[in-house]
């Protein structure tokens, strides 16, 4: 067996925290040869980012402690090696990019002086950097390269700053690229974008790529082979194709399973009265026009999802519906009244019928009140609704519906998972018995097979209670299962609106095109077929 | 379907809300720091509402044959052991006298300047733009103002009684809650959390009191007990330009200026109520620090912790 480029054996890596010893990583092998394209999927709380961080030297210690393994780097041990060796090959053999450009990038310095410094520090003479640096950035897509090399992060959206953070890893010509969540926070076009740049890179130096990620989309379009991690240890490894055709772990089976996009698709409701009608509804901030004439009903019992990318106003669109913000122009009729011209005294009335999820279950609960004050919040505010003593039989009642435990009424948010708060959050909307619940990106921030217990759970209260739902997302594939009609939106206007068999499966307008075809397919073979497609797609219409 | 598979399984189950008041205690006694300095500032309230009435004719009786007399001489009367001031009398009485002036002077300038500051602050981080302006320049009036010319200026004017000084005094510490309340409200109201209760219909006062003020409440605390100090000091500048807590009251601030002139022959005289001072404030950054903790439910697993390891 020749030498590996990368080799990481038995490494496991133990936290010490007050509650106790956490195995992040545990006995975990894997290798990267050049040229090679290895993803390491798994869900938060894996153990996926630490062996990676593991490499480039990155744990605290403490809490965190090596406790055993090796991990040779063309033959020889990091972990044994000094301090100030591997300093030297950190940034210059092996380089890291990020999955948030924008905090990895420094406001106050120039994109080129960063580039730059990649070079200089690790010995170049400064002489030659701005070339270089200009020539980089060329490389990496960016339009303008001689004047944009002085611009500032802020100056650049968040795609190019991911672009510019690949041109700072790839300064010294690594050996070894690692990428943790390269695209999570970009939208779907973008992404496909960067994936093409980095497997373009990829075959030009001949560098191994290593790429950590918890989307097996992902994985479809640009991996050779997939190593997958469960709770700090590798449950199966494989050719990305094997994998997702003959999952032999019920850990993997079970991942493949919660990706949404196979089910069947929901037929259009019987027209009735709508339950909201949007007409012209607009939003300006300014000259800057977040919303324009945008026109849309919701019938009861239906859901209706709003896909758009970031900056196609589709926030704006739940904030204003919620009166969270004044529109400028518009009605919004909520079973015949008009939201928008509605005062303070109706408003208040209508807040019960209209509730809200929101995105990020973490931000969306005080922190500092339990769980029970949290949901019996609406009874104090609605008093009306129920008399103080039946609130904790209430409480418990609603923790139940949602899958929650009533024991778990004096806890505070903390003390739960993602998936758990945001049936905490769907709780604190249902005490309220509204008709209709905007959910904005609902379920974004939680793993994959969280993300299929939450949408199950939404369905079934759907049945259950007859709510409506305005669900916002980003994600195609998501509403695919779920929605009966889906808008989208760019720019603030709606591009194409019908039911959800005639958006997926003979869409009108290029964008939602475009967007069908950007958004990855878990199976390498589909994948591979799609972006031949895409290619095509986007060589029709620049 | 499961639907508790994402079960978070390492926490106990709680069946009843826990009782706050022992649940409290149980979380002071873990903090043994803090469990001190709560002790040692109950002593301290203790002399400061009873010292008065039991010591005052022996703190202000001279005895001009201890004067200067030094500290640690046990065939004194006790109130000598800590010595004598320039007059003759015994410092330990003058202590515990002392602290009643001190503390009324210090707690009540920290609790007018916090509740008011707090109450400016939250309404100019929450409401709308013009009486935020209105509230912010009159905060940077009294701010370009040095603190001390205020005081003497007003105390010049007015009577320098304990009331009119502790006035004074939290008039010019007004600005420093009110910007940090100001600051913290206008990034807390953006949370989600906020957004969310406005969706519910919470009133602008639920929101306020409910969400806001107890995100906000701990840091102005312990921006508070730091406060505590300087308006001691403060106090005792105030009394040694003769416009503060004019003698016979006294104070511990004017106790240590009056021991000044003797510091090279007798440091006693300046160095206790000194001690008082620094202990007083330690005491009640160490019980601030603990305080934060506390009312944080997301670190309050720091201080129960300790428990188990103690058995």
């Amino acid at each position: 067996m020749g030498e590996r480029l990368l080799d990481v054996r038995n490494l496991s890596v133990d936290f010490h925290t007050t509650h106790g010893t956490v195995h992040a990583v545990r006995d975990v092998n894997w290798h990267l040869d050049r040229g090679e394209t290895l993803a390491i999927l798994g869900e938060s709380g894996s153990g996926k980012s630490v062996s990676a961080s593991a490499i480039l030297n990155l744990i605290d210690m403490p809490p965190g402690e090596i406790t055993s393994g090796e991990i040779l780097f063309e033959g020889a041990d990091l972990l044994t090696m000094h301090a100030e060796e591997r300093r030297k090959l950190n940034g210059c053999r092996i380089a890291m990019i990020f999955q948030d450009p924008l905090s990895h990038l420094n406001p106050v310095y120039s994109v080129g002086f960063q580039i730059a410094e990649t070079m200089t520090a690790h010995g170049q003479s400064k002489a030659g950097t701005r070339a270089k640096t200009i020539e980089l950035l060329e490389r990496v897509g960016i339009p303008n390269a001689e004047t944009k090399v002085d611009a500032y992060p802020h100056q650049f959206s968040g795609g190019q700053r991911q672009r510019i953070m690949i041109a700072m890893a790839l300064a010294l010509k690594p050996d070894i690229l690692i990428a943790d969540e390269p695209t999570t926070a970009l939208d779907v076009t973008v992404q496909a974008q960067i994936l093409t740049l980095l497997e373009e890179l990829q075959q030009e130096t001949g560098m191994g790529l290593l790429l950590i990620t918890h989307d097996l989309g992902v994985v479809a379009e640009i991996a050779d082979r997939v190593v997958v991690m469960n709770s700090g240890e590798i449950v199966e490894t494989g050719s990305a194709s094997d994998v997702y055709h003959n999952p032999q772990h019920p850990y993997t089976k079970q991942l493949i399973a919660a990706i949404p996009g196979n089910g069947i698709m929901a037929q259009q409701l019987d027209q009735t009265a709508p339950i909201l009608q949007i007409e012209k509804l607009s939003k300006h901030y300014g000259a800057f026009v977040a919303l324009d004439e945008v026109s849309l009903t919701v019938l009861p019992g239906e859901t209706v999802a709003v896909v758009g990318e970031s900056g196609s106003g589709k926030s704006t669109l739940a904030k204003t519906v919620l009166r969270l913000q004044d529109a400028t122009s518009g009605e919004a009729l909520f079973e015949g009244r008009d939201l928008v011209q509605m005062d303070r005294k109706d408003l208040f009335k209508v807040r019960r019928d209209i509730q809200m999820v929101f995105q990020d279950p973490t931000q969306s609960l005080n922190p500092r009140m339990s769980i029970y004050d949290i949901i019996s919040e609406a009874f104090v505010i609605h008093p009306e609704i129920l008399d103080k003593q039946h609130w904790k039989a209430r409480v418990c009642e609603l923790l139940q519906q949602v899958g929650l435990k009533p024991d778990h009424m004096y806890r505070h948010p903390h003390q739960f998972s993602g998936g758990q708060r945001q049936r905490i959050a769907i709780a604190r909307a249902l005490a309220l018995e509204p008709k209709l619940i905007v959910c904005d990106e609902a379920v974004s921030a939680l793993d994959v097979s969280i993300q299929a217990q939450v949408m199950t759970l939404l369905k079934q209260l759907q049945d259950d209670l007859g709510i409506s739902y305005l669900f916002i997302a980003h994600d195609l594939l998501l509403v695919r299962d779920f929605a009966h009609r889906v808008i989208v939106m760019q720019n603030g206007k709606i591009v194409e609106q019908g039911p959800v068999e005639q958006i997926f499966d003979a869409p009108r307008e290029a964008y939602t095109r475009n967007l069908i075809a950007a958004s990855l397919s878990p199976d390498p073979e589909i994948q591979a077929t799609r972006r031949i497609a895409l290619d095509e797609l986007q060589g029709a219409n620049p | 379907m499961t639907n508790t598979q994402d079960q978070d399984t390492t926490l106990p189950d709680v069946t009843e809300a826990p009782n706050p008041v022992i649940r409290t205690m149980r979380m002071l006694w873990n903090d043994k720091f803090a469990f001190v300095s709560v002790v040692f500032l109950l002593i301290v309230l203790l002399c400061a509402i009873v010292g008065p009435f039991l010591l005052e004719d022996a703190a202000t009786k001279q005895n001009l044959r201890g004067r200067n007399a030094p500290p640690f001489d046990f065939s004194t009367a006790w109130p000598y052991w800590l010595g004598g001031d320039a007059l003759g009398r015994p410092l330990l009485a003058r202590i515990i006298v002392a602290a009643q002036n001190t503390i009324f002077v210090a707690a009540g300038a920290v609790f007018f300047s916090l509740l008011i500051g707090t109450t400016l602050g939250l309404i100019a981080g929450y409401t709308s733009r013009i009486i935020s302006q209105i509230i912010m320049r009159l905060a940077d009036i009294i701010m370009s103002f040095p603190s001390l010319l205020l005081a003497v200026i007003v105390l010049f004017m007015l009577d320098s009684s304990v009331f009119n000084l502790v006035i004074v005094l939290a008039i010019t510490r007004i600005p420093v809650y009110l910007r940090t309340a100001r600051a913290e409200t206008m990034e807390v109201r953006e949370r989600m959390f906020v957004q969310a209760a406005k969706v519910m219909g919470a009133s602008n006062g639920r929101i306020i009191f409910r969400h806001i003020l107890p995100v906000v409440f701990p840091t102005l605390i312990t921006i508070a007990t730091l406060d505590f100090a300087f308006v001691m000091l403060a106090e005792s500048a105030l009394s040694f330009l003769g416009i503060g807590i004019q003698p016979p009251e006294i104070t511990w601030g004017l106790m240590v200026s009056q021991g000044r002139p003797y510091l090279t022959t007798a440091w006693w005289l300046s160095f206790w109520p000194g001690l008082a001072i620094i202990l007083t404030t330690l005491s009640l950054n160490l019980v601030s620090n603990w305080l934060r903790t506390a009312l944080d439910p997301a670190q309050r697993w720091r201080l129960e912790i300790v428990r188990k390891k103690n058995g």
